[in-house]
């Protein structure tokens, strides 16, 4: 049986914003996941400027130290170190910034993409709406991750290439929600004052109907990141991701997958560092998700 | 009924030629290009690439190549550049494996899915809905590749679960009953980890359709009736909350086989994900277009699939 429990009356009379906010606030799930990200994205930016002045710590994440390969987490190399010797713990660190990188970057290429074309579709309808929906339906039809390979094997594999095909293949769902709401939001009346009052496409787009879509868009972006860091690791895996040495969550477990039976550590901590940071930002964005629909789940 | 049918078949010819434009598109408009003797190999004479060029129409302006690769595959004439075959025939010979493999998978998601979404509809709100929220999207979350090796390290050690191929090599069974069972067997495995995505994505589409049922006015009559919670749930919610069971078909599909392309790999699995990435290693041009436009093609039936199926089961919905 469903509650819904009532809303207390300070609640209801703030802002819409702010109580978005508010309930994303009472989620608990929610705030350890946002939490995490935010956790998750101060160690990208540390290790960046690490990374940057080349200040190797705990360790430099590409010194290679034959003697001291394979070994089992210890105390000196607390995840133990790979084949090479290199501490793994330093090249887990390291490679944050990269899946987190290729994450944000390649959600803001497809936002860009879909929100536009999105728009343009829901703006104007008719045959423009027609023929910008056939071209998504038609590369929805396209098993994704395939499509992504087979563009970045043909391109060269490098982090560049890698955000910008993902970006390019991962558009078409951002396309079809912002097309659905500006097909409501047109008809809505202050859209009809705006246009009434001789405002044209552009400004009615930019100002008055995309910033009332702006909810929903926020939370495809935040469950985008996480698509985009789960692709840039199945392709580092499959040898088409970012190039060695660059150390990335992907490519670690692909080097240890040769010492699978004898080195679990290099194939375990990698992937729990990828299943956290998905997860993360899944939580967050299905949390933020329920924030903005509660409004329409009351009704 | 068949107006519709009609109707669809003609949009999904649009969506076809739609589909082949991008797949051919794809892979002339990169750079870098599919000799099979290096761009700018000294030893290779102008007559050889002549010949080459012309043999694999690279010599013609782009939309007489996209004409020729068309008209060629569709009378099956389309070649592969690494070994000559027709690409058709390679495709051919590795899609079953991958039919079996995603069939698996997919009964496998919609099932799991099921109880999961319905599980959680019941306590929605509470503890163990959270607790299955959560683990649903852990299940998102997972690399398909670590779970395989992390699962492939303890089954190896502890159980006798086969790891690669499609069957016992050196075995000859007697009966065609036992050749069947060693294949699903086989499959077993590749598919649990394939659909382990789906089991969550289904079982998140379950939970919300049945939630949404469940603010029916006919389920407050059926409650005000006295009928027990029981009955409420599983015969008058759940009926009308199964839409997802048919959209996912058509839903599950594409990151189906998106999967197929790293678990075919892991699990030494004869499949068009495996053909696909040996493929993109050898630039074989020819069957990187053909694979793309097949595999977008399958999910287009997919989703055709489930439209009229979704037509079928549910009175409600009419087709225009």
């Amino acid at each position: 049986m469903i509650t819904t429990t009532p809303e207390p009356l300070a609640l209801a009379a703030a802002s819409p914003g702010r109580r978005v906010w508010r309930r994303f606030g009472a989620n608990r799930v929610g705030m350890t996941a946002a939490f995490m990200v935010l956790l998750l994205g101060l160690i990208a930016v540390v290790f960046f400027i690490l990374d940057f002045f080349g200040v190797p710590w705990p360790m430099d994440p590409n010194a290679t130290n034959l003697e001291r390969k394979l070994l089992p987490p210890n105390t000196t190399n607390l995840l133990g170190t790979d084949n090479l010797g290199r501490d793994v713990l330093s090249r887990l660190l390291n490679g944050a910034y990269i899946s987190l990188t290729v994450g944000f970057i390649a959600v803001f290429v497809s936002l860009s993409i879909g929100v536009t074309v999105g728009a343009v579709a829901g703006y104007f309808g008719g045959w423009v709406d027609n023929i910008v929906m056939r071209v998504v339906d038609a590369i929805m039809c396209f098993p994704s991750f395939f499509l992504i390979l087979t563009a970045v094997a043909l391109l060269g594999p490098s982090i560049f290439n890698i955000i910008v095909v993902i970006g390019l293949v991962s558009w078409t769902g951002t396309a079809r929600l912002v097309r659905a709401e500006f097909l409501t939001l047109r008809e809505s009346a202050y859209v009809q004052a705006a246009r009434a009052l001789g405002q044209r496409g552009p400004k009615v787009i930019f100002r008055h109907i995309l910033p009332n879509a702006a909810a929903p868009i926020l939370v495809t972006a935040v469950l985008g990141v996480p698509e985009a860091i789960l692709a840039e690791a199945g392709l580092s895996f499959l040898g088409f991701g970012v190039q060695p040495p660059q150390a990335t969550w992907g490519n670690i477990i692909a080097d240890g997958k040769t010492y699978i039976l004898d080195a679990w550590w290099l194939i375990l901590f990698p992937g729990l560092a990828i299943l956290l940071a998905a997860l993360s930002f899944y939580l967050t964005g299905d949390a933020l998700r329920q924030a903005v629909e509660t409004r329409s789940e009351r009704q | 009924m068949t107006a519709f049918i009609l109707r669809r078949l003609l949009i999904s010819l649009v969506l076809v030629f739609l589909i082949s434009l991008i797949s051919f598109f794809i892979i002339t408009l990169t750079p870098g290009s599919p000799y099979p003797w290096g761009e700018l190999n000294p030893k290779v004479s102008e007559e050889v690439k002549r010949v080459f060029r012309a043999k694999f129409h690279l010599d013609r302006p782009l939309h007489e190549q996209y004409a020729f690769i068309m008209r060629d595959l569709f009378t099956g004439e389309l070649r592969s550049i690494k070994d000559e075959r027709p690409v058709l025939e390679k495709i051919g010979e590795r899609l079953p494996a991958t039919l079996v493999l995603n069939l698996g998978a997919l009964s496998l998601s919609l099932s799991f899915g099921l109880m999961l979404g319905i599980y959680g509809a019941r306590h929605a709100g509470r503890p163990p809905d959270m607790v299955t929220s959560v683990l649903a999207f852990t299940f998102i979350a997972l690399p398909g590749f670590w779970v395989s090796y992390l699962l492939a390290i303890g089954l190896v050690n502890y159980a006798a679960v086969p790891i690669l191929g499609t069957h016992t090599i050196g075995v000859a069974f007697s009966s065609g009953a036992e050749v069947f069972l060693d294949r699903w067997w086989h499959v077993m495995l590749p598919a649990s980890i394939l659909a382990i995505g789906g089991v969550a994505v289904q079982s998140r589409f379950i939970r919300a359709s049945m939630i949404e049922t469940l603010r029916e006015d006919y389920i407050r009559t059926a409650r005000a009736k006295g009928l027990d919670e029981n009955t409420v749930f599983y015969r008058h919610a759940l009926r009308n909350s199964i839409r997802p069971l048919i959209t996912g078909i058509g839903l599950l599909l594409p990151a189906l086989i998106s999967g197929a392309v790293i678990i075919e790999n892991i699990f030494a699995y004869p499949g068009i994900g495996r053909l696909g990435y040996e493929a993109v290693l050898e630039r074989d041009y020819p069957t990187l277009v053909a694979l793309n436009l097949v595999t977008a093609m399958l999910v287009l039936l997919g989703n055709l699939v489930a439209d009229v199926l979704y037509a079928v089961v549910d009175p409600r919905v009419r087709l225009e």
